[in-house]
């Protein structure tokens, strides 16, 4: 995983709630066995026609927008468990989602890839969807070691949560997989006592 | 100071009450770390093509060795044919998934119970057929419907693909516990309406985000009524209404649904594992973070109508009007999609296709729902009607007991078991544009294919339709119906649902 730090950017804005992991990545596009070259195909049928021609209303064709931060309506990635969603955005492009909520397994799978779901208020998510519609160059400073969201236009911090160990793991790109192999004797020693066996 | 006395701690603190998710969660918790989270231990790993190749290949680019592969099986099913499943899968993509599978399998000595196996299918419907899943366990699947083995009183959840890595490489998660809700259904369900009428109720009063952040707990009369299958179908949909998942407290029906099945503990182990089970409820003073009741009396047939499970509806009602402000953009979006209008109904809409499966709905219960109506009737000659068991297992026994026939004879065609039409990975697409009434649990976008579109309903909601070639009242049939057949084949439908 590679370290999150501080990112600077302009923010692209998708303002549909409820956005689920199958628009994300449709299940189609889920038969390869690596976890490159998801980006191509994500958000596929609201990005593109069936025979391929981009769609020019859609967001991500808007030539007005662009950016490493995705900034997405309420419930972003729920539905399907498929951590391919993470990867198609961080394969995309995308460091950051901003939404005012984030489906549990999605927001487990994007901090587990560098990806990072950015909680805000619905009311700070409105604002920043008038913000960045009106003035799409709009940068933001996105500071993990702060937990802060900084808006230059409104010379305002917005302090966002994150997981102790989860906010370490981004910092130093390092991951729950390194961290339990670390606990092996532990979990051993917790095998043995077991109230039930299987 | 007196005060100090009194503050003195208790040296036999009283036993906590405890809801049934703390119990199976305190039991499996090997330490806690800063934060909040603990190292979870995982019982049961079950794993499918889909989401295991990446995890394989972390597992070997870090030179780690699977931690436990004993409590690990695999099945193939998500890319699978559903027909001619002897021969090479034609799509090249499906094709080099379901070897990968099998390769990895075989590299890392897994039990793999794959294509053409007696014990294949999809994997939330072969872990409780072989025993596998068991009260008291945590079962996690690279999959968000393993809430599925919840029914058992079991913690058991979807997990990614990096976390399937995690679990393979030491059986443990790092999580953080959820909060725990229950939901009381009083009373009992009224003749005709189903244990996937009753989830989609829930979800549509709860809403697709309702329940986010929660681990569900599902009580009441109208659960403890309900079959194992039928508490598979309420426990699988769970997570669409955003909750981790979804547990039943173990009862007489579990254990003499478990008792003799493969993976089962037999003999001296049976009765040590019942004594523990036993204890599997939550105490009646333990507290939820959140309560929900319903009364069963107020359901009635269910159907979506738009692009989220939380879009349903009584079959008998109109679509909405209106909804909340703040969803308006997302319900015009989905009627657009689906060509409804607000307020209409959907009695009479023309269905071309009819689809029985999925882990929500493709147990032999169901198969047998759908061909006790059936039987003696015609599917409309425009209706493409297929049904795809969830195992091979429920393929043999619906052949056993003749419901292939029954079905045949009425039009229906009994396909080989996986996930089939209920996320298009394998040919069994519905047409863009087409409506299809379905079993299964996601009417996503294209879900069912590139503008195809869902109507999630039960096996006798999909069987009526399919013989109707639209839309029907079903409540308002079903009572005429118990009235002028008395005997017969609705009874016998009656008695199975
Ligand atoms: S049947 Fe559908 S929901 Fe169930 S595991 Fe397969 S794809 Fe997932």
């Amino acid at each position: 995983m590679e370290k999150f730090e501080v990112l600077r950017s302009s923010a692209v804005p998708l303002p549909v709630e409820n956005v689920d992991t199958d628009q994300i990545i449709p299940a189609r596009f889920l038969k390869a066995t690596s976890r490159e070259g998801f980006g191509e195909n994500l958000f596929r049928d609201w990005r593109y026609q069936p025979d391929g021609q981009p769609k020019v209303d859609f967001v991500l064709n808007n030539p007005r927008y662009a950016g490493q931060i995705l900034l997405a309506g309420k419930n972003f990635g729920c539905g399907s468990s498929r951590e391919h969603a993470a990867w198609a955005l961080y394969d995309a492009g995308f460091r950051v989602v901003i939404s005012s909520y984030f489906a549990d397994i999605f927001r487990g799978n994007a901090l587990n890839n560098g990806l990072l779901p950015l909680q805000v208020s619905d009311e700070v998510l409105q604002r920043l969807f008038a913000e960045v519609e009106q003035e799409p160059h709009t940068g933001f400073i996105i500071d993990v070691a702060a937990q802060q969201l900084f808006v230059p236009v409104w010379e305002k911090n917005i302090p966002f949560d994150l997981d102790p160990y989860k906010k370490e793991c981004l910092l130093h790109g390092y991951d729950d997989i390194d961290f339990l192999v670390n606990q092996k004797e532990a979990i051993e020693a917790y095998e043995q006592q077991r109230v039930w066996a299987f | 100071m007196t005060d100090e006395v009194a503050q003195k701690p208790n040296p036999t603190p009283p036993i906590m009450a405890k809801t049934l998710f703390d119990k199976i969660w305190d039991a499996h918790v090997v330490s806690s770390i800063a934060g909040g989270q603990d190292v979870f231990y995982i019982d049961r790993h079950l794993i499918h093509e889909v989401t295991s190749p990446q995890a394989f290949d972390e597992l070997e680019a870090r030179g780690l060795p699977l931690f436990r592969r004993t409590q690990m099986v695999a099945t193939a099913d998500h890319n699978v044919p559903t027909r001619n499943q002897h021969l090479p899968i034609e799509d090249e993509l499906s094709r080099s998934q379901v070897d990968k599978l099998t390769e990895n399998c075989e590299k890392f000595d897994v039990e793999l119970y794959g294509l053409g196996h007696q014990r294949q299918g999809i994997v939330h419907v072969i872990g409780p057929e072989l025993g596998l899943t068991q009260p008291g366990m945590t079962i996690v699947c690279g999959d968000s419907h393993t809430s599925t083995h919840g029914a058992f009183g079991a913690i058991a959840f979807g997990i990614g693909t990096s976390q399937v890595a995690q679990v393979m490489a030491s059986q443990c998660l790092l999580l953080s516990r959820p909060r725990r809700m229950r939901i009381t259904i009083d009373g009992q369900l009224r003749p005709g309406v189903t244990a996937k009428d009753l989830i989609l109720y829930i979800i549509a009063q709860l809403g697709t985000g309702g329940a986010t952040g929660y681990f569900v707990e599902y009580a009441g009369a109208a659960v403890r009524g309900l079959s194992m299958e039928g508490r598979m179908t309420v426990c699988n949909m769970s997570i669409e209404m955003g909750a981790r998942g979804g547990l039943i407290a173990p009862d007489q029906t579990t254990f003499a649904y478990l008792q003799g099945r493969p993976y089962a503990p037999q003999g001296e182990r049976w009765q040590q594992a019942l004594a523990y089970w036993q204890t599997l409820y939550s105490d009646a003073d333990a507290e939820f973070d959140a309560e929900v009741r319903y009364d069963a009396a107020d359901i009635q047939p269910m159907i979506t109508y738009g692009t989220n499970p939380g879009m349903g509806i009584a079959l008998s009602t109109p679509i909405p009007l209106a909804v909340a402000e703040s969803e308006a953009v997302g319900f015009s979006k989905a009627l657009q999609y689906m060509g409804f209008a607000p307020g209409e109904s959907l009695l009479g809409k023309e269905i071309s296709h009819v689809f029985i499966g999925s882990c929500t709905n493709s147990r032999i219960e169901d198969l047998r729902t759908v061909a006790a109506y059936v039987r003696g009737r015609q599917k409309a000659p425009h209706v493409e009607a297929i049904i795809v068991p969830g195992s091979k297992a429920v393929e043999q026994q619906a052949r056993a007991e003749g419901l292939d026939k029954v079905l045949a004879e009425a039009g229906f065609e009994l396909r080989e078991p996986g996930c089939s039409a209920c996320l298009a990975m394998n040919e069994d697409k519905i047409p863009a544009g087409a409506y299809c009434v379905s079993t299964s649990n996601r009417n996503f976008e294209g879900r069912q294919g590139p503008g195809a579109r869902t109507l999630l309903a039960s096996p006798l909601v999909a069987a009526i339709t399919a013989v109707e070639g639209r839309l029907v009242d079903v409540a308002a049939l079903l009572e005429t119906t118990f009235v002028t057949e008395s005997e017969g084949q609705l009874v016998d439908a009656a008695a199975s649902f």
